[in-house]
């Protein structure tokens, strides 16, 4: 566990760039990794696969329906195909073959959504994806993951090739914020404690782990200390460490990038009313599309930096007791 | 494991005759459907699909998608005639019951020689597209044929994987289209008219063969042309009726979902002596 050092925002790659890195490296190391793209290679990263390996990347268009399903039609004749686009495209458009192609057969098909969340800026709300993680995780058998940074990105799309069964992947646009220095291990359901404390925990994921962090060090100069949890993988939930926070510190806040239904928060408020129930307050999106603008900007807009987690743990920690 | 024609029509009258005897104790199913697909399926897995059902996991072996979930229990009763380990003959009028491997459309999870479980319309040709593609890429002489209903061609799904298996060259994927007129709210004209077939699928990039879906031989052959056709993927329109063998059934779109009468299966079974 690291230390509570001070929080220095380093921005590593995107994860979307960190997940095309990782598909070239398992491309090398396993010749039934295939790949398939519906026209946005160049913005979800898979490009560099492409350029690695042109026979085992499959072009499907425009029409991601189709593609989801062949790529379910690839995993049941042995490979290991990561599908692609925007999580808006691959999860909105392809989930009635998610549903009855790749959860109900329980198929072995990765995939793995770029431009998730507000951060995608301008492009606006048709592009945006806030509802993907509720959607994904409603699919029986589905892991369902959301990484923080470069290194836990690459080494989570690596443990997704690894794990046999359906995958969704959240990844994102902008350039993320260095969590890990690349010598964690990272499991799929096993979260991981980036800051110790007592009083409250923040259990959060993509790039508002980065946001619980510098909350936490303006809550420590209040006298606050914040338990700071990355729960990169939302389904299946670390049960544990969830239910140890809420004993340990008797308050918790959920932050992540994502409409507050059905995602993340309501997932661990799920645990924490079955095992050491305690108050809880939730940064998210709350019941409302965005709007073009810059990310950064987005991000304050709509309630998801440093300042909102703080709040959301004043509120909570006043609620103790 | 090539069979004569007497052989395959004797066969195929009693794939008919089960599919009235199980939809008729599961007392809810697709009978008109299932009856109407009976020589394109029988032909493909008696006469002409490299398979073992001894060796269903075989990593060279033919693979069929029933695209067109709903007529199950023509591909039940074929399998259970072709001894798959996984579809007991004597259980196949537990169609539809709780615990069955006979689940109301094809489902992996209970019969795991299925090549995918369907049910949800126009999603077949996809998988089967990830299936050629697959094959091709391994080096396996592999073929993947899938059924559709008229109806279910309806879905876009199915003209975005049209699209797909043509710019891919997928010579190795053949779509069957059971061409009966008739889905569940009545005849296709009515309900969406999806005329001219041949030429959306020739439209699409695909080598089309239109044939009539009952005539055994012609069945034969347009498996044949398919498979000699190359650098591009093989549709088959192949005009049937719907209900066909059961006078009362034929063309009326009253039988694409509803089960016959105990009264109605002895009749049936009369006309299929």
């Amino acid at each position: 566990m690291p230390a509570k050092t001070k929080f220095e925002v380093k921005l590593g790659a995107a994860t979307r760039e960190a997940f095309g890195r990782a598909l070239v490296e398992l491309g090398r190391e396993n010749k039934d990794i295939v790949v398939c793209d519906a026209d946005l290679s160049k913005s979800t990263m898979t490009t560099y696969f492409a350029k690695e390996f042109p026979d085992r990347f499959f072009s499907f268009g425009i029409a991601e329906a189709n593609m989801v399903a062949a790529g379910a039609g690839m995993a049941l004749a042995g490979k290991i195909p990561f599908v692609s686009s925007f999580s808006a495209f691959a999860i909105n458009k392809g989930f009635e073959q998610l549903r009855v192609c790749a959860a109900y057969p329980h198929v072995n098909l990765k995939v793995v959504g770029t431009h998730s969340g507000i951060s995608i800026g301008e492009d606006g709300p048709s592009q945006m994806s806030i509802e993907e993680t509720g959607l994904a995780c409603s699919l029986p058998g589905f892991v369902v993951m959301a990484p923080a940074d470069e290194p836990s990105c690459k080494a989570l799309v690596k443990a997704a090739a690894a794990h046999v069964g359906p995958v969704f992947i959240r990844t994102g646009r902008p350039k993320a914020a260095l969590i890990y220095n690349g010598d964690q291990k990272f499991e799929i359901g096993k979260s991981i404690q980036v800051a110790e404390g007592k009083d409250v925990t923040i259990i959060a994921n993509g790039l508002l782990v980065a946001q619980a962090l510098l909350a936490a060090e303006t809550l420590e100069s209040e006298g606050l200390s914040a338990r700071v949890i990355d729960m990169h993988t939302v389904k299946p939930l670390d049960r544990d460490a969830i239910a140890r926070a809420a004993a340990d510190t008797g308050a918790i806040v959920v932050a992540e990038e994502h409409l507050v239904d059905g995602g993340l928060g309501v997932r661990v408020a799920q645990v924490v009313a079955e095992t050491a129930p305690c108050p809880m307050e939730f940064v998210g999106i709350q019941d409302t599309y965005a709007e073009s603008g810059q990310p950064d900007e987005l991000l304050e807009k709509y309630g998801l930096v440093a300042r909102d987690v703080a709040a959301a743990v004043r509120k909570v920690v006043a609620r103790k007791r | 494991m090539a069979k004569s024609l007497p052989e395959l029509q004797a066969i195929a009258k009693r794939i008919r005759r089960d599919i009235i005897e199980m939809i008729g104790a599961a007392k809810s199913g697709h009978p008109g459907g299932s009856l109407s697909a009976v020589e394109l399926v029988v032909t493909l897995y008696f006469d002409y699909m490299n398979i073992d059902p001894k060796n269903p996991t075989m990593p060279d072996r033919d693979r069929f998608i029933l695209s067109k979930g709903h007529a199950a229990p023509v591909l039940y009763s074929v399998m259970a005639e072709l001894g798959y380990a996984e579809t007991p003959r004597d259980q196949l009028n537990t169609l539809r019951k709780l615990g069955s491997v006979y689940q109301g459309h094809p489902d992996m999870r209970f019969i795991h020689a299925l090549e995918a479980s369907t049910g949800s319309l126009g999603e077949g040709l996809s998988v089967g597209i990830g299936m050629g593609l697959a094959a091709r890429l391994d080096g396996r002489k592999s073929r993947t044929y899938v059924m559709f209903g008229d109806g279910e061609i309806q879905e876009g799904q199915v003209w975005e994987a049209a699209m797909s298996g043509a710019y891919h060259k997928l010579d190795n994927v053949v779509a069957i289209v059971d061409y009966n007129g008739i889905q569940l709210d009545g005849f296709v004209k009515d309900i969406m008219e999806v005329a001219p077939l041949a030429d959306k699928w020739r439209a699409f990039g695909w080598h089309t063969i239109e044939i009539d879906g009952h005539d055994l031989t012609a069945v034969r052959n347009a498996y044949q042309e398919a498979e000699a056709t190359k650098g591009k993927p093989t549709a088959i329109v192949a005009h049937t009726v719907k209900g066909k063998g059961v006078s009362f059934m034929e063309n009326n779109p009253k039988f694409h979902g509803t089960a016959p009468s105990a009264d109605e299966v002895k009749l049936a079974l009369q006309e299929l002596q």
